[in-house]
């Protein structure tokens, strides 16, 4: 960066290397200032618009707690708790996946392809369908069994050190394995529960439920901060396990507290609002694109995911004849931006 | 820089075997495969006595054993079919791509087979066993081609993992794909599902008749290619200085590998794993010679595929587990072996 001002005075060279700083942090705060505006306005315009139009003055006195005829139930009940899970279960995704994808250093290596998520659907599809639970109790089941699974799967790629290529195919293997369980519940399932677990299975966030937007809520900001404080250290590790380590990263103890944290997230958001499609595999991709090189890409590609399943609900909802659940939409609309991220990975060699 | 895969077996002890071991090997297989199919004949939610067997055989319906034996037939013979076509279809796959983790579920042909019997049932209107084989073979070839290209952009080839990883996301995108097709289609959604759970359990010999030529060409070709896929496994610039055409080596491998797989997913829908572990377990039993490999890999194939039918009869009685899963569930721990013997460089 500096080899042209080699001949230049040393304080010029300073001026330069300031003043790109600035440049690369202004940047960075205006597509973040961006991000979180539009998260702003595409929330209120989902809190107004549905079946029945209201008014800002109505939104806004239903947010205050005013008693507003007809708005409180349908703001309030029907149209809030899903914004706000939107909002909860994309940031949760967005930087779960940015994890993965830094940590494993491959944009490819997100939950939902690595068997994170493929564990969590397979026990929520159990405790749905054969244990007839609901609520509550199959959050607790998804949750277990995405924590166990992301433990197995870094056990079994273990082997003098837990190398990310060997970690990333035992996830895919993992994956196809509970896939198969998945597949097999739901063969044996009879047809109420079959809907409700189909419904689970493509991520909804239909019928959202205050309960559920807490128990999302809190683990976001249990894990959140863990997470984001340790992005120095995420950054570092891309470097590579040796160097990270000669610049005094202890790894595999941060290695540890990341995939919990990491999972954590991911298993609260899937157990409240079902694995949505490629959010998590997404978000940190469009993030690093949208900034650059300027810093880490933790907190953007929370936003970015947060801004992804809030519009994608949006257009589930009403963009179309039918009522698609948010996991198709991001589905056919991320498949595409997949393919061509493979291709632009595989040609570039580059690891986001 | 082509010598970045090297097979799991190709230890020097491995690569050639006396003739005289491979023919008692081929023996013992076929007579396997024999005892397996009057096994998968016999057991079933209602036992079946050795004489009712024999006459079941003969056609005769006169109680409900011989009627049982007679509907375990076709059954049995799709098992067969369909498990040495995956079979040979994923050692010709290995041997084209010479990737040990190369198979038509992990490199999501299957998924592209599906994506285009789905589509043609929600919006064509497709409703005949030939109409689905001709979609499910368009779609593998598209995707077994469109997934070898993207695995073998950029540095070092289509190298074990990028393949793999190109695979997945590649399956991931078309599921939902397939999902967006089906959900609006509350009327047809019944049918796809039936089909996308598939197996062998439904078979009928009017529905295994369709599949025959596409099964009988598809082998002749593979097991045509196999002495070029044996200049093809000492690297590109080695075959192509024995006097081997590369390319068209190749291409004419792959489209018997496409022709096998796509049949069998129309007949018996998405069956994972049987490609994978297959191959490798024969290269133990044979060596790495594909002429030898690839007769061997068929008739394993069909092996497995009828054990796991057997298998998926016995464990669930009275109904029954669908094979793809229990192939799934005894392929992917192998799927796991495999990647842990592997240095990691070559991945």
């Amino acid at each position: 960066m500096t080899a042209g001002t080699v001949f230049v005075k040393p304080s010029s060279t300073l001026d330069l290397v300031v003043r790109g700083r600035a440049q690369r942090a202004s940047r960075r705060r205006l597509v973040m200032g961006i991000l979180a505006a539009s998260i702003v306005v595409v929330f209120a315009v989902s809190l107004m618009v549905g079946q029945t139009l209201y008014s800002p003055a109505d939104v806004m006195g239903v947010l205050l707690g005013r008693d507003v005829s007809g708005a409180t139930f349908t703001i309030g009940r029907l149209r809030l708790p899903r914004a706000v899970l939107a909002v909860v279960a994309g940031l949760s995704f967005g930087l779960a996946g940015v994890t993965f994808q830094t940590m494993l250093r491959n944009a490819l290596a997100s939950p939902d392809i690595i068997g994170i998520s493929a564990g969590a659907s397979a026990a929520a599809s159990f405790a749905i369908v054969t244990l007839s639970l609901s609520g509550a109790a199959v959050s607790i089941f998804a949750i277990v069994a995405g924590l166990g699974v992301a433990l197995a799967i870094y056990a079994l790629s273990y082997k003098g050190g837990a190398a990310g290529t060997r970690l990333i195919l035992v996830g895919i293997g993992i994956a196809a394995m509970l896939e198969s369980v998945t597949n097999y519940i739901l063969s044996r399932a009879g047809q109420w529960e079959l809907q409700e677990a189909l419904r689970w299975l493509t991520g909804s966030l239909n019928g959202t439920t205050w309960p559920q937007v807490l128990t999302a809520l809190i683990a976001l900001v249990v894990f959140g901060p863990m997470l984001l404080s340790r992005a120095g250290l995420l950054g570092a590790m891309q470097l590579g396990d040796d160097t990270a380590g000669a610049l005094g990263v202890r790894v595999e103890r941060t290695r540890i507290i990341v995939i919990f944290s990491a999972v954590g997230l991911i298993a609260f958001a899937t157990a409240a609002a079902g694995p949505i499609a490629f959010v998590a595999f997404l978000s940190g991709p469009i993030a690093s694109r949208l900034i650059g090189p300027n810093g880490s890409v933790l907190l953007p590609a929370s936003l970015v995911g947060a801004l992804l399943v809030l519009v994608a609900d949006f257009c589930g909802q009403y963009a179309f004849g039918t009522r698609f659940p948010v996991g198709v939409v991001t589905g056919v609309l991320g498949a595409p931006y997949l393919i061509y991220l493979i291709v632009r990975t595989n040609r570039a060699g580059g690891s986001l | 820089m082509t010598q970045t895969i090297q097979r799991p077996d190709s230890g020097v002890a491995t690569v050639r075997r006396p003739n005289r071991v491979r023919l008692l090997w081929l023996i013992a297989v076929l007579g396997l495969l024999a005892v397996l199919a009057v096994t998968s004949l016999v057991v079933g939610s209602r036992d079946v006595s050795f004489d009712d067997l024999l006459a079941g055989l003969r056609g005769s319906m006169d109680n409900l054993s011989q009627a049982a034996v007679v509907k375990r037939i076709p059954r049995t013979i799709l098992a067969v079919i369909v498990g040495a076509a995956l079979g040979l279809s994923g050692a010709v796959m290995q041997g084209v791509t010479r990737n040990p983790l190369a198979d038509p579920s992990i490199l999501g042909v299957n998924m592209g087979a599906s994506l285009a019997v789905v589509t043609g049932i929600a919006w064509f209107g497709l409703s005949t066993a030939t109409g689905y084989l001709w979609a499910a073979i368009a779609g593998a070839a598209v995707t077994a081609v469109f997934v070898y290209t993207i695995g073998s952009l950029g540095r070092g080839g289509a190298t074990p993992l990028k393949l793999a990883l190109a695979g997945a996301a590649t399956s991931a995108a078309l599921v939902s794909f397939i999902t967006a097709v089906a959900l609006p289609r509350g009327d047809i959604s019944a049918n796809i599902r039936s089909w996308q759970i598939g197996g062998v359990g439904g078979a009928s010999f009017d529905s295994i008749q369709p599949m025959l030529p596409f099964f009988v060409v598809g082998c002749a070709i593979s097991l045509m290619s196999a002495r070029g896929l044996n200049s093809l496994a000492l690297g590109d610039d080695l075959a192509a200085s024995l006097g081997e055409r590369v390319a068209v080596a190749r291409a004419f491998a792959a489209v018997g590998a496409v022709l096998l797989c796509g049949a069998a997913t129309a007949v018996a829908g998405p069956i994972g794993f049987v490609g994978l572990v297959v191959p490798h377990f024969c290269r133990l039993l044979v060596g790495v010679d594909q002429r030898w490999l690839l007769p061997f890999s068929a008739l394993t194939g069909a092996c497995l595929l009828v054990f796991a039918d057997v298998i998926g009869r016995i464990i669930a009685r009275p109904a029954e587990l669908d094979v793809g899963i229990l192939t799934a569930l005894i392929g992917a721990p192998f799927f796991i072996a495999i990647v842990r013997r592997q240095k990691v460089r070559a991945l």
